[in-house]
């Protein structure tokens, strides 16, 4: 049986994605597109929040992505760590802006929501704190990476950073179980059936679910393969310049 | 076809505007940089043959 380690040639990374990028694309696309004329066009109104439920459809899997980019980087932070795998490395700086943009979509949805569900845009509930704080950390990360021009360098530190930010990463995701105030609910989907939302707003969620996470891979798949090459264009252009 | 969103619609409808927008960005820009450095890269590459012989 083949090894995993073998993705970590950076040649076999690209040969065997550039093959699965454009079903995972298409997959993405279609979930997506799916899932949210399902959610918006054909699902009612919650007798509660009325029409805003339809932003469920974007909230929750951007914030579940958000969440779960962090611990996709921390996974790889530590691979590059142990194993000094350029590939993992490179790979978690290429989820940086795409796990940004899922906690940004979810900040902005969740306050557009909140405004007439709870009456405030925001509030220092430790769920909403703990995710902007999240933020904060995809920002120095992205920003830790650009200011550091020794990739090896920057890869060691951006790794440390991730693991420190990792307490947040899991924070924003049972905040409201360790503290149980705030404003934030609890989980809008879990494995206990009597936690879910209704069936009728549960399947187009799931496909959005799966939307956001196959587009999630998809664009850390693209931005990796683009990461390995602006590393191979550096090293020559600095072979150029010596020789 | 458009459902009646009632009191909230503006809430519905800048949600979806601003996640499908920002969505578009990251996935564009992504697309942009990937095709520029793959350019580059072999061109320097090509350079770098050219070069050597």
């Amino acid at each position: 049986m083949a090894s995993i380690w073998q993705y970590a040639n950076p040649r076999k990374f690209i040969q065997t994605t550039d093959r699965v990028l454009p079903w995972i694309a298409g997959a993405a696309l279609v979930a997506l597109i799916v899932g949210l004329v399902w959610g918006f066009f054909f699902t009612p109104e919650d007798y509660r929040q009325g029409s805003t439920v339809k932003i469920i459809y974007l909230h929750v899997p951007s914030a579940l992505m958000a969440i779960n980019g962090w611990i996709m980087m921390l996974a790889a932070s530590l691979i590059w760590i142990v194993r000094r795998h350029h590939v993992s490395a490179l790979a978690a700086r290429a989820a940086a802006p795409v796990g940004a943009t899922m906690t940004v979509i979810a900040l902005v949805t969740g306050a557009i929501w909140g405004q007439p569900m709870w009456g405030t845009w925001w509030a220092w509930d430790p769920r909403l704190t703990s995710f902007l704080i999240l933020f904060l950390f995809y920002l120095g990360y992205m920003a830790l990476w650009a200011a550091i021009e020794n990739d090896d360098t920057a890869a060691d530190l951006t790794s440390v950073l991730c693991l420190v930010g990792s307490v947040f990463a899991v924070l924003s995701r049972y905040a409201v179980n360790f503290w149980n105030q705030g404003l934030h609910q609890g989980a809008s989907l879990s494995l206990d059936k009597e936690e879910n939302v209704a069936d009728v707003f549960y399947f187009p969620l799931l496909l959005c679910i799966a939307g956001f996470v196959l587009l999630f891979i998809a664009l850390v798949f693209l931005r990796t393969q683009t990461e390995i090459r602006a590393r191979r264009m550096r090293a020559l252009l600095v072979r150029e310049r010596l020789g | 076809m458009m459902p009646d969103l009632g009191k909230y619609a503006e809430a519905v409808l800048s949600s979806y505007a601003i996640s499908i927008a920002l969505l578009a960005v990251l996935v564009i820009a992504s697309v942009v940089r990937a095709r520029r450095v793959k350019r580059d890269l072999e061109s320097t590459e090509k350079r770098g043959r050219n070069h050597a012989d």
